[in-house]
């Protein structure tokens, strides 16, 4: 990180003292550790997932922003790359694994099929979009998204960890660290439990 | 004896660790800049690479062949007086052509004469579902949607791009196709000295 | 080196007149633009035991339900050729459209129909009678319906055929979610509680797992040990699940999970387009588009009856050989992977696929989905700049990598301690399992359909068709590695032959006139036998779409390879039958 960065602006810090002394906010700092140690968690769905793998390898180095090691298990990780076709089979392990990593934790939909569903919006066994289970920070459209842009997307997820602050952050309030995400159950299609009222009532309306 | 084939594979890294180290010094001693320089980039995706084979994205970037697809922009020409001349005829090809349908063309008639327009009204791309394939550029017949070179495209939220920002200028156009442009251009002068030849040789020959 | 197999004879096409061989029984399908025999339902098994053992063909390779809507019958096709070469035999199955469909299991004669049959079930509702575990394979127990029937339809239905009406010339932006009434993909019977509804969960799965007996003599009791190894696992090659029955550490049973990824390709397939189908063919397997796009537009040439242009074949076998020779170097890296070497020989080999790939995008604009093949030809032709550098990979570097791969750990004592001996498969038992592709020619079966059965030009080239004898991951290992530089030798060859000329036999268009018919193209994938079947009835959108998918199809013996073997072994066998879940769960 340069000085310019992480000293904050307004102090005049003299000549003999800059290598030694920087003037900075508790947020700037913590901000700073947190974005350039994001862990990834290895999770790929689809295509997208090689040029997840493509990025990590030696030609588009992940390693440089300090994502090196993508880790197994959600416990240990702190993003989730959402890279591949969400099916409706897949989405309660996918919000299980969700609700096992502990905050600070952030969502990455990469690709048009995390995104919105893509190109097999119509089937009958996707989802049109992670975003209808889980809360996505940045979104990365691409069929499949080039390394490079993946790359782009993330250096957009650090702005966003830039800028937030530890005053309003969710898990040094008062109240539950995080919010879990209740897991769909696979039943004559996929039921979301938030949505039960609603779909008892449509269902009681339509004849099939 | 054992260990043998382990000690043949360790030459082979062996020698690739070293081969990282002397490229770098080869360039030093013929005093040209190995990174953030365009040769220096050429030189790494080639078949010559041995030793470094990043491409340190984002202040280096990969050379981006012409032929590229990500997502498409409408190209309009610009006239002398500043006026903006639209390409696009919304002949509604590209919209039939797509294969996920994500195209929108509005089509509105004259009110006067109750005839098509040939400029579309309105124009939707739902980004977040274009899968890249190119089918729109390729069965325009005015060249008047392409495949722009921008993967740079993450966001916060979901895109769906309207007429006004998918319109870039034919001269962009130029400058990421260059072949392509050329070739298009001298297609439509010939099409049009047709054109001009059988308005001019019409009155006096019958067409057959 | 490998035991390699010269160029053979292939057999000449017998004219197999079924008809004549069951007189009054068989007959032939005068459909115009259909071929094969229909068989009676009750006579179905034994005319198959007949094709298997008097004609000679052991090799069944698909097995495709058809649904005839408006004249209320369906259909199954199969298609069986032999491993000595030559076309192949197709014979179908019409049953009466009411419930309950039912057509005898083919599972006794031929073990490889087992998943297939089982799809056509969750898909179509045929009830296969004698199948010992009918089960759902890609949907879950549970949903309700049968997707691929006509006249079921998804929750995002908007219209019967593309292109919709609906987005020009009065095209008004709207989200899919606001047709539906759930404002989602989704579709539930009238007066359905959610809350009501207990899932049955995985009891069916974990139930069809076969218990085991243990000794024990002390009177303790011991319980079996269900493991997950679970969709999301960093050694399966995607979203695949496998629950296994363990015995400490050694496995006594195991079931295959798959359709986490399953994204209805055949159900959009039927309402695209002929021509809208091709991007979707690169995205089944994801690693290998070329190749997929190559197997279709052999199968629509074969329905529309075109010639392809020279030059663009030439390139089709280009482009089809880098595929397999990126496919197999990463292979090798993969596989070492899941060994435990932690990615360095993964990274020599993607450096590899990289320059590859950047050749596929100089071409044909995309690194990984290339989109690249039309009907009658290719879509651009290749620079000259770009086939220099194809020339410099091909002659220069490839050859040296994939030597430098060999000397790295072809003879690495570690590798081979993992490696040799452990058993996968023997040729007998993959040719009933119905397993192609490196698998097969491992366990001692040369058949390879460049060979059989050639396809395109394949029958100009020089090359020997790469076999190994011992059939364990060892020599699995090798043969990948002899099929690079077979397939490098069909390079060099192509790209000497290559003439000038146009690229394309038809004119550039949108809307492909296709006769009614019916096709089977298949090609050599770098996995396995990859086959597109379809059906069209004249429209410009195809009535059946089935992908017969060599990654779905080689798991078959996935038990009887596993059980036995520990779980670290588990893994390099899961990973030495190079699955790809794009192409496995379609």
């Amino acid at each position: 990180m340069d000085k310019e960065s992480l000293n904050l602006p307004g102090y005049d810090i003299p000549e003999d003292m800059q290598s030694a002394v920087a003037v900075t906010t508790l947020d700037r700092i913590y901000n700073w550790g947190r974005r350039s140690s994001v862990w990834p968690l290895m999770f790929g769905l689809a295509c997208c997932a090689i040029e997840m793998i493509v990025a990590q390898t030696a030609r588009f180095d992940l390693a440089r922003f300090g994502m090196e090691v993508m880790r197994p298990p959600p416990r240990q990780s702190d993003l989730m790359i959402v890279a591949g076709t969400v099916t409706k089979k897949m989405v309660p392990a996918i919000v299980r694994l969700y609700n096992q990593m502990p905050e600070p934790k952030y969502v990455v939909a990469m690709g048009a099929c995390a995104s919105s569903g893509g190109p097999f919006k119509e089937g009958y066994n996707v989802v049109a979009g992670i975003d209808k289970f889980l809360p996505v920070d940045v979104y990365i459209p691409g069929c499949p998204p080039t390394p490079q842009a993946l790359i782009a997307g993330l250096i957009k997820l650090q702005e966003k960890i830039d800028k937030q602050s530890i005053r309003n952050v969710r898990w040094y309030q008062k109240g539950p660290d995080s919010v879990e995400v209740p897991v769909p159950i696979l039943g004559p299609d996929l039921i979301d439990p938030r949505r039960n009222p609603d779909i008892r009532e449509t269902a009681s309306r339509n004849e099939g | 004896m054992y260990g043998k084939g382990i000690l043949k594979g360790l030459s082979v890294t062996w020698k690739r660790f070293w081969n990282t180290y002397l490229d770098d010094i080869a360039w030093l001693l013929r005093g040209k800049k190995r990174y953030y320089t365009e040769e220096g980039i050429k030189h790494r995706s080639s078949k010559d690479q041995r030793g470094i084979f990043t491409i340190q994205y984002p202040e280096e970037r990969l050379i981006t062949p012409e032929e590229a697809r990500y997502v498409p922009f409408l190209v309009y020409d610009e006239k002398p007086d500043g006026t903006r001349e639209q390409r696009c005829t919304s002949c509604g090809i590209c919209a039939k052509v797509c294969p996920p349908q994500c195209i929108w063309i509005v089509r509105s008639n004259d009110p006067n004469t109750g005839r098509p327009i040939p400029e579309p009204t309105e124009f939707y791309i739902d980004v977040d579902i274009c899968m890249n394939c190119g089918f729109c550029a390729e069965y325009c017949p005015f060249d008047a949607i392409i495949m722009d070179h921008d993967f740079e495209l993450a966001s916060y939220g979901r895109s769906v791009y309207n007429m006004e920002k998918l319109l870039k200028p034919a001269s962009y156009y130029k400058s990421i196709r260059p072949q392509q442009y050329e070739r298009n251009e001298a297609e439509r002068k010939a099409k049009e000295a047709a054109k001009a030849a059988k308005a001019a040789g019409a009155p006096a020959a019958p067409a057959t | 080196m490998a035991t390699t197999i010269p160029q053979t004879e292939t057999t000449q096409p017998s004219a197999t007149d079924l008809s004549a061989r069951f007189p009054g029984i068989v007959s032939a399908d005068t459909r115009p633009g259909f071929k094969g025999w229909i068989v009676p339902k009750q006579n179905l098994l034994e005319v198959a035991t007949v094709i298997r053992d008097e004609l000679g063909y052991d090799l069944l390779s698909t097995v495709t339900g058809v649904d005839y809507f408006p004249d209320n019958k369906m259909e199954v096709v199969y298609h069986a050729y032999k491993t000595t070469g030559g076309p192949g035999l197709e014979f179908k199955v019409q049953v009466p459209r009411e419930d309950p469909v039912e057509v005898p299991s083919l599972i006794d004669i031929w073990p490889g129909v087992d998943f297939q049959e089982r799809e056509a079930w969750d898909l179509l509702g045929i009830r296969f009678t004698g199948h010992p575990d009918l089960r759902r394979i890609l949907m879950w127990e549970g949903f309700h319906g049968h997707p691929l029937r006509k006249d079921w339809k998804e929750g995002f239905y908007e219209e019967e055929f593309k292109p919709f009406k609906s987005r020009w010339p009065s095209g008004q932006f709207y989200m899919a979610e606001d047709k539906n009434p759930y404002h989602d993909n989704l579709g539930f019977p009238p007066n359905f509680d959610p809350e009501k509804y207990i899932p049955e969960g995985d009891a069916l799965v974990y139930g069809s797992l076969t218990r085991y007996s243990v000794k024990n003599e002390e009177g303790l009791s011991t319980d079996h040990i269900i493991v997950n190894m679970g969709p999301q696992h960093p050694s399966t090659h995607g979203v695949f699940r496998a629950a296994l029955m363990l015995d400490g550490e050694t496995i006594m049973s195991l079931k295959p999970v798959i359709g986490y990824l399953h994204r209805n390709h055949e159900k959009i397939g039927e309402r695209n387009t002929f021509l809208l189908n091709m991007p979707y063919t690169d995205r089944l397997d994801y690693f290998n588009s070329m190749a997929n796009n190559f197997g279709y537009a052999l199968a629509v040439e074969k329905l529309m009856n075109i010639p392809v242009a020279e030059r663009a074949d030439y390139i089709r076998v280009i482009m089809a050989e880098l595929t397999r020779v990126q496919n197999h170097i990463v292979f090798i890296g993969n596989l070492l992977n899941d060994l435990g070497a932690m990615y360095t020989p993964a990274l020599y080999a993607f450096e590899e696929r990289e320059l590859i790939l950047d050749i596929f995008e100089a071409v044909s604009g995309a690194r990984m989905m290339c989109n690249y093949f039309r009907f009658g030809g290719v879509v651009r032709d290749v620079p000259d700049d770009v086939m220099q550098k194809i020339k410099d990979l091909v002659y220069e570097r490839l050859p040296a990598r994939t030597e430098e791969m060999d000397r790295f750990l072809t003879e690495n004592e570690v590798l081979v301690s993992r490696l040799k001996g452990v058993h996968v498969i023997d040729g007998e038992t993959a040719v009933k399992y119905s397993v192609t592709g490196p698998l097969l020619r491992a366990a001692g079966v040369p058949y390879d359909i460049r060979r059989a059965d050639p396809y395109s030009i394949y029958d100009r080239f020089e090359f020997d068709v790469a076999m190994r004898t011992n059939g364990d991951l060892y020599d699995n290992y090798l043969i990948r590695l002899d099929e690079i530089w077979q397939s490098l030798r069909i390079l060099q060859q192509a790209i000497k032959q290559i003439p000038k000329g146009p690229i394309n036999s038809q004119k550039p268009q949108y809307q492909v006139r296709v006769p009614a018919g019916e096709a089977y193209g298949r090609i050599e994938s770098p996995k396995g036998e990859l086959g597109f079947y379809v059906i069209s009835n004249g429209k410009p959108n195809p009535w059946r779409y089935h992908v017969r998918a060599p990654s779905f199809v080689n798991i078959t013996p996935l038990e009887k390879i596993c059980v036995g073997n520990k779980i670290a072994d588990f893994v390099a066998l899961f990973g030495v039958i190079d699955v790809v879940m794009g192409e496995l769960d379609r």
